[in-house]
Parts: C-alpha cells; structure tokens; sequence
C-alpha cells in the first residue's frame, strides 16, 4: 500500500528539514514575520499544553507509582510494575479482544453502510435536504440517551425488541449483549460515517465518470474502478477518525451491560479500575495504554496507508 | 425545593405566568445554591449540606433538627442518586478533589472503612462517640469502627427475613436442606414452589454468600480484615450455594434477579419462599393484598440444623466529611438526624429499622413493624460483611466470581478466591469490569 511517492521514513523527513535549513537563509521581513506567526500561536498552544499536555504526562507519572486512594500511605514510585501486571491480567485481555472485536465488525459495517447512505444522499434530487437531515438524526442524538433506549428496547416485558426477537435477556448473555452493543454503535454513526465519505463523493470528477460510462464501464465497474481510487484519501481519513472512536467505545457499553458477562471494553475496565476501584496506579496504567494503541492504530493509518489529514498533503506544506 | 419555589412565585400571577416564573425562581436557585453552599451561608448560620440517599421523609426529620438547632446551623438534604455504585462514585470524585461543599454522607455500611482509610472522613470521639454507642446495636456499630476508631453513627440498618406462604408451607424451615426440600415437595405436588432472591452479578450475590458463610460458622477474611481466609465454613456456604442453584427451585432469572425482581415475582405468586428486605412487606400489602394474608415471615434459614442464621446487615451511617468547613456543627447535626426520636419517625414512616435497641420495644413500633421480633433477633448475631478498606474490590471479584452460582466446584472456587480476594486486599491486580 506504500506506493505514494512521499517519502515516509523518519530519516527522508530529516534530510530534507536539513536540507531546507541551510538553503533558505531567512530575510529580515520573514523572520519578523515568523516571529509573529509563533506570537500569533502562543496563546492556544499554551492553552493546548496545559489541557491536554499536562494531563497526559500526569498519567504517565501516576501509572509508574502503587497509588491507590483508599490507601495513601502506601504510596510509591515502582517503576513498569503496574504495566507487567496489567500486561498480564487476563480482564485486560478479555476486554482487549472485546474492543478489538467491536472496533473491526463496527468499521466495517460502517463504512458498507456509510458508502451506501452517501451515495444516496449525494445521488437524491429532490428533497437532498430533507433525505441528509433525517440520515443524520442517528448522529445527533445524545449517545446515552440512544443507549438507554436501546437498554429498554431490549429488555425483557418492557421492550418490543425483545419481545419479538427473543424469549430470554438478551442482554445478560455475552454473545447477543455483544451483538446489542454493535447495533447500537453502527446506527449512532454510520451517519458520522456516510458524512465524511460524501465529502469525499464530491471530489469525484462528473466528466470522469461520463467519461468511463461512455467507454463501456459498468455500474460496478465505475465505482471501483473510478470512484474508489479518487476518494481513496477521504475513505482513509473516515477509516482512521472511526477507528480512533470505536476503540475507545464507553457509553454504550456502560448502559446497555456497565459491563457485566465480560462485555467490558478496555476504556470501561479502565473506568473500573479509576473510579470504583479507586486505584489511580492501575487505572492510569491502562489510560496510557489505550493512548499508545491509539497512536499505533493511528501510526498504521498514517505511515502505512498513507492517510493524511485534511489539509496537510504535500501541496498544501511550505 | 419545589415548596419553596411556589412560595416565591405568590399566587396572583395566571398558570402560564406562574409555570415562566417558577422557570426563572428555580434556575435562580440553581444558580444560587451553590454559592450559598460554598458561603457557608449568609446570615451567619452555618449550612450543613447531608448527602444522603432518597429516603421520602427524611426531609421531616431535617425541618425536626433544624428547628432544634435554634439557628445554629441549617441541614440541606442533598438527594444522592438511587443506584449505590451512583452514590459511592459521587462522594468518592469529589472527596478526593477535596470538595467542601459536603458535611454529613451518608454511607452504607460497606464504604466506612474505605473512607476512613483514604482520610476523608473524620473520627467521632468524647461525648459524641459515647452518644452514638449509647444503646447502638452491636453489630451496625461494628461496621461504623476503623482500627480501633468510630467512624460513624448508624441511622438505620436492615436484615433480610424469610417471607414464606402460610397456604403452601405449615412449618417455615430452618436450614437451607429443608426448604429446598419442602420446596421440591411442592413441585411434585404442582403447587407454586420456587425459591425466590438475588442471584444477578453484583453486592445482592455478595451479601448473600456473606450470610451463607457466617451461619456456617466460616469466614472470608482474618479479623483484621487483612487476609483472604476461606475456611472450611466458607467452603460449605459454596456448597449450599451450588445446591441450590442446581436443585431445581429457582426462578428462570435467579441469575438476573436483584431485589425489586425478587419482590414483583413473589408478588405475582409464583414463589413459595422469599429471601429479601423488609421493604417487600408493605409493597405487598399494597399491591397483593390478598397474598399479604397468606405471607408470614420467620428468621432466614441456617446453614446446620441447630445453628441459627446470621443475617448479613445492611443500612447506612452517618460520617462527617474531612473538608467540612464546619464539623462541629456537622457532628451535631449527624446526632439529630439519626437520634431515638427521628429513628422512630423513619422506622414507622420509611421502613428503615432502626440502630438503637430500645426503639424496638416501643408500642408504636408494633402496628408499623409486625416483624421486629425477627428482625431484631436477627440484628443480635447479624453478620457484618468484611470490613476492609477494599471491601469495594473483594465486593467485585466475589460477584464475579461466584456468578452464576450453578457453575460453582467449592474447593476450587474458594482456592481461587483464596488467590483474587488476597490480590484484591492489596489492590494489587486488575479489578474485572
């Protein structure tokens, strides 16, 4: 998939800092210029550093100490310990696969689902507004409260989908809790979804799909031999933005089962483990490993397929 | 707070003036009450603000003490959520931020340690210690004690009786053998038989293994709450507990069961026996009249023929919270809240049994409380559950773990438990989700 002529390796991208480094000796009006464009930055990136940056390292240092609320006395620095016990842990696993399992059927449902419901909210003539307002009312409603009607739904006497669909508790059982906890995650965002891809829709030339029907293509043929390739990037960036959110999949999971039959996902466990357990050590350990798995899905995205973020493609960096 | 909202309101404007004005009041309130709460209050008298779970008249007794208190401090009652996972994350987020807008919590039993151990709550001594354990029962106090200190003034506490049809059953059984048995009689027989309580994953599970093991003479943990145990007692409470479950008697969804389950299923006539709070008793005389004639109780089944039940206690006490900016008055106000005299009004109007003994032999409490025989024989050898610091965690591997109760192998099990309970004490390990 590497095919991309930029280069991707630490090493091209240093090189060439390098090498621009010693080819642009600045003028005055540039510095100055520059100067002010870091003064203009300042403000948010100081605002940036001190929400985002300073938590993270915080969680960092809590992960490396035994810190447990009910117990502070017993506070101390040691070391990975708490990541050996962690990394070792079969809850952890468990809620690994789990997440790991939601993450891929839920991406790829979606974006099955996404490219379908883009095509036709770019395709409708008439009533394109009416048809992109109410595909995307999914979207717009509170998660939690979309969870909690999914609960009800599915609850036994109360709930007309368990009345027609099943004769137990559908979700005090692992497989079909599981099964619940997907379907609510594809209707919340498959909008999100088919949002992003039709973004992606409108970049496709109309003269290059008349062009290809007028040779022959068929239907089929044209979106995957014309259309795919052209929204390629934007397919990516979906791709990417869901994967990063499915990963970190909480709110239905906490309504619809708080977890129980392990149905936890890591980011539940990790709630556990913070807030019921009062354990900061333990809890943070496992913030700071799903921050890494994040920036590793994100750094597979990215470096291996290629997927760039809006707005920074080689073009567009001086 | 809506009282007090209509009062402002006066009643001259029209009903839709009124509904935009009442809007206006309490988003004024809202806005306000906190700041008065961080104020202390502005005339001078100090603001006591009670976070205490949903109780329907406890906000007499706070009109009581406040009266009493002739402007010495003034008590908010601050509604917790319902749910005890809501309650206890509430507290804990916001004493652990050091919040000072909370004086008294109220804590069920389970948590005191827990907060004495992580200092967020302060100890009671002199004469406000010696008033709390005037008279206390012994077994609620001892879930208020931390390492030699007090902790906490019981409110009110609660045991679990065996509710059992007069029509089905002539003799309510006194071990777990006998009423399986009875009920497996009157199975074959084709006569409503089950065995109704909770058996869903969480404290419900827990509170009744507790009861399980201490009626058989067992125990989870060491005195000091310090190391997994698991003796042979605890080894034959799984065993009961197995049987049980495997015998045939349950209900479909004893699995799924907490109490409210457990009360409408006994309600709807399909149980035999209940095990379950004191709460069922009026809800059924409300809502299945006829059934309540046919319902008698009796102390909950043991574990050996011979040896009496001891009942898991459950309830809720009274800390005063280390970031109080006023904790005398706090300590003061605790005092009221949960004396004799408000004790009874909450007994007779709530349903919640009290913590003082002399309360029982009141003539009032007979009409309110048919059972207080029961129930306080069994407060006299109730149970405690582990008192730890990380109760919360043991709480959590112990539900998990035992659940579903059919899937227990009891030696095994309990040298499991022996293993993930002991990791839990340390807060080592990875609590399950």
């Amino acid at each position: 998939m590497s095919h991309r002529a930029e280069p991707t390796t630490e090493g091209g991208l240093a090189d060439r800092k390098a090498g621009r480094r010693v080819k642009a000796p600045l003028s005055e009006g540039k510095k100055a210029e520059r100067r002010l464009g870091w003064l203009l930055c300042a403000p948010a990136a100081l605002v940036m550093v001190a929400v985002t940056a300073y938590p993270i390292f915080y969680s960092v240092w809590l992960s490396l100490q035994r810190f447990d609320l009910k117990f502070p006395d017993q506070r101390e620095f040691i070391g990975l310990e708490n990541y050996v016990t962690v990394l070792t842990n079969e809850f952890w696993w468990t809620a690994f696969g789990v997440t790991m399992l939601i993450t891929v059927v839920t991406v790829a449902v979606e974006l099955v689902l996404g490219m379908g419901l883009a095509i036709i909210m770019h395709r409708t003539i008439v009533g394109r507004g009416l048809v992109r307002t109410s595909a995307l009312i999914p979207y717009g409603i509170v998660t939690v409260v979309a969870a909690f009607s999914w609960r009800y739904a599915w609850t036994p006497d109360t709930g007309y989908l368990a009345n027609l669909f099943s004769d137990g508790a559908p979700l005090t059982e692992r497989a079909s809790a599981l099964g619940i906890i997907m379907l609510a995650e594809i209707w919340k965002t498959t909008p999100f979804m088919a949002l992003l891809l039709m973004a992606g829709l409108a970049l496709v030339p109309e003269d290059l799909l008349k062009a290809a029907s007028m040779d022959g293509a068929s239907g089929w043929q044209r979106f995957t031999k014309v259309m795919l390739p052209v929204m390629k990037p934007a397919i990516l960036v979906a791709l990417l933005f869901r994967t990063l959110d499915a990963f970190r999949v909480f709110d239905n999971i906490y309504v619809l089962t708080a977890g129980a039959n392990q149905t936890s996902s890591v980011s539940m466990l990790a709630y556990n483990n913070l807030m019921k357990g009062l354990n900061l050590g333990i809890g943070s350990t496992m913030s700071v490993l799903i921050f890494l798995t994040v920036a590793v899905i994100a750094f597979i995205f990215v470096k291996l397929f290629g997927t760039a973020a809006p707005g920074s493609s080689d073009e567009g960096r001086r | 707070m809506g009282r007090r909202v209509e009062r402002t309101t006066g009643g001259r404007a029209g009903p839709r003036r009124r509904g935009r004005r009442m809007v206006a009041a309490a988003a004024a309130l809202g806005v306000l009450l906190p700041l008065a709460a961080c104020g202390g209050g502005d005339g001078g008298v100090p603001t006591i603000n009670l976070y205490y779970p949903p109780e329907q008249n406890l906000q007499t007794v706070i009109d009581n003490c406040n009266e009493q208190a002739q402007g010495r401090y003034r008590i908010e009652y601050r509604v917790l959520p319902r749910g005890a996972d809501d309650q206890r994350v509430q507290m804990v987020r916001r004493l652990a931020a050091g919040d000072r807008g909370m004086d008294v919590l109220g804590l069920d039993v389970t948590w005191t340690q827990e907060f004495a151990s992580a200092d967020w709550i302060l100890p009671w001594t002199g004469d406000a210690r010696a008033e709390v354990e005037r008279g206390t029962l012994a077994g609620p106090l001892e879930s208020a004690r931390y390492e030699d200190e007090l902790f906490a003034a019981p409110k009110n506490t609660n045991v679990q009786l065996l509710w059992y049809r007069t029509d089905l059953v002539e003799q309510p059984p006194e071990t777990w053998d006998d009423m399986i048995a009875a009920a497996q009689r009157l199975k074959e027989r084709g006569q409503p038989y089950q065995v109704l309580t909770m058996g869903a994953q969480y404290e419900g599970l827990v509170a009744f293994y507790n009861t399980l093991v201490a009626s058989a003479g067992g125990q989870i943990l060491n005195e000091d709450g310090t190391e997994a145990v698991f003796d042979e007692g605890a080894v034959r409470a799984l065993e009961v507990l197995q049987r049980f479950a495997t015998a045939g008697v349950t209900s479909a969804s004893f699995t799924n069961a907490l109490e409210d389950d457990v009360r409408l299923a006994f309600q709807s006539g399909n149980g035999a026996f209940q095990l379950n709070w004191p709460f069922v008793y009026p809800a059924l005389q409300e809502g299945a009249p006829e059934l309540a004639d046919k319902v008698g109780w009796a102390r909950y089944p043991g574990v050996d023929a011979g040896q009496p039940s001891r009942v898991t206690i459950g309830g809720v006490n009274l800390a005063v919270s280390r970031y109080s900016d006023h904790p005398d008055e706090a300590f003061e106000a605790a005092l009221c809240i949960r004396n004799a005299e408000n004790q009874k009004f909450s007994a007779i109007n709530d349903g919640v049994p009290p913590t003082i003994e002399s309360i029982y032999a009141d003539p009032e409490m007979t009409e309110a409380y048919p059972m207080k025989d029961e129930i306080l024989a069994e407060l006299r050898d109730g149970a405690t559950r582990p008192l730890t610091p990380a109760y919360q965690n043991v709480s959590t591997v112990l539900s998990v773990t035992l659940s579903p109760p059919s899937a227990i192998r009891p030696q095994e099990t309990a040298d499991q438990l022996r293993r993930s309970v002991q990791d839990a004490l340390e807060s080592k390990g990875v609590l399950p989700g």
